[in-house]
């Protein structure tokens, strides 16, 4: 159909990865900081003690730090589906463009009418009016990750469409099965509770880097205590998801959930791997280890993805190379299967153009057949379709281990709290410092697990990354890499030094004049 | 009763909806005005605190929009959307970059250890109301003089305008006198915007110099947009158009937006109340020394704006022509989303209403009180 600059699709994919991934690093922290600052506030307005006023006050300012530099990395990943990915955007356009429209008029507009009053509205409007809009901004933000996550969600598993051979696109006939897409509801509920977790992490660590320092003592005190409580409700409620999520995976990308667990070989009762160091060399289909060495509980894997301890989980083999006993179909004659389809719809193509309507007929008859196979056609070997290993896996890996971590480091800091003595704990303070940081990686790495772990496609089984891109010389895509590079990282430095300052001057003189 | 529209209507709907949010823009674009102005009519730390503070409550008002109107034209007009995207490329890097940079200055130009110090964000302030609003202008130039694009039987999109042997991308739209005018005459109108709005919304009497700088700020503004939008207006009389015949074949014939403007008289009508509110806002800020100009001037922009956008995609015309290849060119009809969709985004429509109502009711309520010297120094501010 088309000649493939393989070279374009990398720097498209950088390019993304490298927006996707800053902008990730500021938007979690907007989605859980704002409750919490509707929190704060809520305390304020119910206790009328001017100290939660001053607590408020400080941790909205480190929010608007936050939230502009969001801002700023958030406008371009709309239009970049346009810029670098426009052949996706022509196919899917019809599902994919709805949920970031809805986005714009319900959430954003939320968010930037309410975040003026929230800064700026202290003297202007009522309290009760103020403390509202801070919740319209925490609801606001959190309904553009509905939305966004909607449409990431449909790209995990397309719902609610069909194949339009006239136009070679897909469109939408199910709006209600796009929104309600199980991987849509699993993947906003996982994501946005860890963007809670997050910020109730980067409340503690500023707050012990005070405990640590003496200074602020009551803020911190109170700040944790608020933070640890939200932190352990949304640590649970993450852990809970990330098993649903889990789930869903398992059924929907198979190929995800092995590469995930670096599973080649598919077994019932299969364990899961806790911790492992993978073969580097290790290709699919070949006969050696898949691990140098690994710790595996026996039979979780099949609970996890099965809910069932003797059920079978496919591997990366039985993906790629088939499975006749579990009735999998390998990639190869998926590829050919798909190969026909595109040939019938170019042969389709060809006959409306000459206004042979018979012929036409037969083609489109012939391209059904084999229709839902057309993504695959566009492989050259069965070995493409599956995704890197290492990414997914370590990353997974990484996300989970500090996700078991989290919620016990909140309960002790809960524990310690109420018995007041939590300045007295020297080993606990460093690790609630350093806690946000960890956060941070938990949540880059939740990113990578989703992403990296669906490729080569870009709408899963139906339209790979590499026919989705614009027809563009790479040149273009590599200087607009290095662009965003470039400004991403001294907007970043920018922000962390002011973030740096703000803290050091801390809530007194900072905020309350 | 939504359910019931024909495609055609759904598709013609959707363009005035899109309309609608560009035209809300180009009125909104007065934060950008009001950042070019701000070195020529701040001079003292105080009015620069006024007049970044005052700009700044409203900086994400036009940014919104404008990812609206981005995201309505993915939604509604998707092969519009990967056309222009894809194909003018430069062109749209360039706008979103300029918007990236605006997006961290307020919020980071005053703070301590702000690492780039606060006249860089100043400056990115300025780059933003200037050449990110003069590139849209040529965009939405592009909409009459056309592109230098081809679409195979696939849609995908070919962009062929080399010079030097360079592909540029979209950023050849900047070569034609037209969008160029267009582009210069939606800065100084901005400026025009930017200045009658600080004249409204910043409580002046404390600061004379900055009032009377503001006003002329707004009458020069006024001078320099003046050629640029008679010569915009009368190409727009005389230029050849991208006529859409019944078998849905293109071509170019004289003077088609001026028999578009008297096939559609009421376009017509729009445009010049438009661009006398426009006229009266800035005259009734200079000589009668009234600071309620950007209600007047603004109105007229949206007008303007709404008819500048309609004119090129109503009345058989194709609003995304291609210069290359005639046939190539996007029409409403050819270029919109699917019937199911159109239908979709409709009902989400209907909450639009409701959006623009709490939008106007905080904006009522945070500015019924004027910006006052005090504020700025004493409480927190840009």
């Amino acid at each position: 159909m088309v000649d493939i600059d393989l070279s374009m699709v990398n720097w498209a994919r950088a390019q993304f990865a490298l927006t996707a991934m800053y902008h990730w690093i500021f938007v979690p922290l907007t989605l859980g900081l704002s409750f919490l600052c509707a929190f704060f506030e809520s305390i304020y307005v119910r206790t009328e003690d001017k100290q939660w006023l001053t607590i408020t006050k400080f941790w909205m300012t480190l929010f608007g730090i936050n939230f502009a530099i969001g801002v700023a990395t958030g406008i371009i990943l709309e239009f970049e589906f346009g810029t670098n990915w426009s052949n996706y955007s022509w196919i899917v356009g019809d599902i994919f463009g709805a949920p970031l429209a809805i986005e714009g008029i319900f959430a954003f507009f939320l968010e930037a009418t309410f975040f003026a009053v929230m800064f700026f509205g202290w003297n202007r409007v009522s309290k009760k009016f103020h403390l509202f809009s801070t919740w319209m901004v925490a609801v606001g933000s959190n309904l553009s990750a509905v939305w966004i996550l909607v449409a990431n969600g449909w790209m995990q598993n397309p719902v609610g469409m069909i194949f339009n051979p006239e136009t070679a696109r897909f469109e939408m006939n199910n709006f209600s099965e796009v929104v309600f897409n199980p991987v849509a509801v699993s993947k906003f509920v996982h994501t946005s509770s860890s963007g809670f977790l997050f910020a109730s992490l980067f409340v503690l660590s500023i707050s012990c880097w005070y405990l640590i320092r003496g200074k602020h003592l009551q803020m911190a005190k109170k700040s944790i205590v608020v933070a640890s409580v939200f932190g352990l409700l949304s640590s649970s409620f993450v852990a809970f998801t990330g098993d649903e999520s889990a789930y869903v995976v398992a059924r929907k990308q198979p190929m995800k959930l092995a590469a995930i667990e670096g599973l080649y070989k598919g077994q019932t009762k299969a364990p899961i791997v806790a911790a492992g160091i993978l073969n580097p060399d290790k290709k699919p289909g070949d006969n050696q280890e898949p691990f140098l060495v690994e710790i595996k509980i026996p039979y979780l894997l099949s609970l996890l993805a099965n809910r069932s301890f003797n059920s079978f989980v496919p591997g990366i083999d039985d993906l790629v190379y088939g499975n006749e006993e579990q009735k999998i179909e390998g990639v190869a004659s998926k590829i050919n299967k798909g190969k026909t389809a595109i040939n019938d719809l170019a042969l389709f193509k060809q006959a409306r153009k000459e206004n042979n309507n018979k012929k036409a007929e037969s083609a489109l008859a012939n391209f059904k057949k084999n229709q839902e196979y057309m993504g695959y056609g566009y492989l050259n070997k069965p070995e493409e379709a599956v995704p890197s290993i290492a990414i997914p896996y370590y990353a997974f890996h990484i996300m989970v281990a500090l996700g078991t971590l989290f919620p016990v480091m909140f309960a002790v800091f809960l524990f310690y709290a109420f018995k007041d003595s939590l300045t007295r704990q020297k080993w606990l303070l460093p690790l609630g410092l350093i806690s946000g940081l960890l956060g941070l990686i938990a949540q880059e790495s939740g990113w990578a697990v989703a992403e990296v772990g669906r490729q080569p496609w870009a709408i899963n089984g139906l339209l790979p990354v590499k026919i989705a891109t614009t027809n563009l010389a790479a040149t273009n895509v590599q200087i607009t890499f290095f662009m965003f590079l470039g400004i991403f990282t001294l907007l970043l430095l920018a922000e962390i030094t002011i973030m740096l300052k703000q803290i050091s001057i801390g809530p007194e003189e900072g905020v309350l004049k | 009763m939504i359910s019931n529209l024909d495609y055609a209507t759904l598709q013609q709907l959707w363009w005035i909806i899109c309309s609608i949010v560009g035209a809300l823009f180009l009125f909104l674009t007065f934060v950008q005005g009001g950042q070019t102005l701000l070195w020529q009519v701040a001079k003292t730390d105080l009015e620069k605190s006024l007049v970044v503070t005052s700009l700044g409550r409203k900086w994400e008002m036009p940014f919104t929009t404008l990812v609206l109107f981005g995201g309505a034209l993915f939604a509604a007009f998707p092969k519009f959307y990967a056309t222009s995207f894809g194909g003018a490329y430069w062109v749209w890097i360039l706008i979103l970059f300029s918007f990236i940079i605006q997006a961290v200055s307020y919020e980071y130009r005053k703070k301590p250890n702000n690492f780039l110090g606060s006249t860089v964000y100043e400056l990115f302030l300025f780059i933003n109301g200037s050449v990110g609003i003069l590139l849209i202008g040529a965009a939405i130039g592009t909409f009459y003089t056309g592109s230098n694009f081809t679409l195979d039987l696939y849609n995908r999109v070919t962009w062929d305008y080399t010079l030097l042997g360079i592909n540029l991308r979209g950023l050849e739209a900047a070569f034609s006198l037209f969008n160029l005018s267009l582009g210069i005459f939606l800065v100084f109108n901005a400026r025009i915007l930017g200045a009658l709005y600080l004249l409204s919304n910043i409580d002046l009497s404390s600061t004379p110099d900055l009032e009377s700088r503001l006003r002329k700020g707004a009458w020069n503004s006024f001078l320099i947009a003046l050629p640029f939008l008679l010569y915009v207006f009368i190409c727009i009389l005389f230029m050849k158009g991208f006529n859409v015949d019944d078998a849905g074949v293109v071509s170019q014939v004289p003077s088609k937006y001026l028999s578009n403007l008297l096939a559609m008289p009421y376009f017509l009508i729009l445009l010049l109340t438009g661009i006398i509110l426009v006229l009266y806002g800035v005259l009734s800020s200079y000589f009668k020394k009234s600071n309620k100009g950007i209600w007047f001037s603004g109105l007229g922009t949206i007008l303007t704006g709404f008819v500048v956008l309609c004119l090129p995609a109503f009345n058989n015309t194709a609003f995304y022509p291609s210069k290359l290849d005639l046939q190539s060119s996007l029409t409403i009809f050819n270029a919109s989303s699917s019937m199911f969709t159109l239908t979709t985004m409709t009902y989400v429509a209907l909450g639009i209403p409701i959006v623009l109502a709490y939008v106007v009711y905080v904006w009522k309520l945070m500015d019924s009180k004027k910006l006052t010297a005090e504020e700025v120094t004493e409480e927190e501010s840009y």
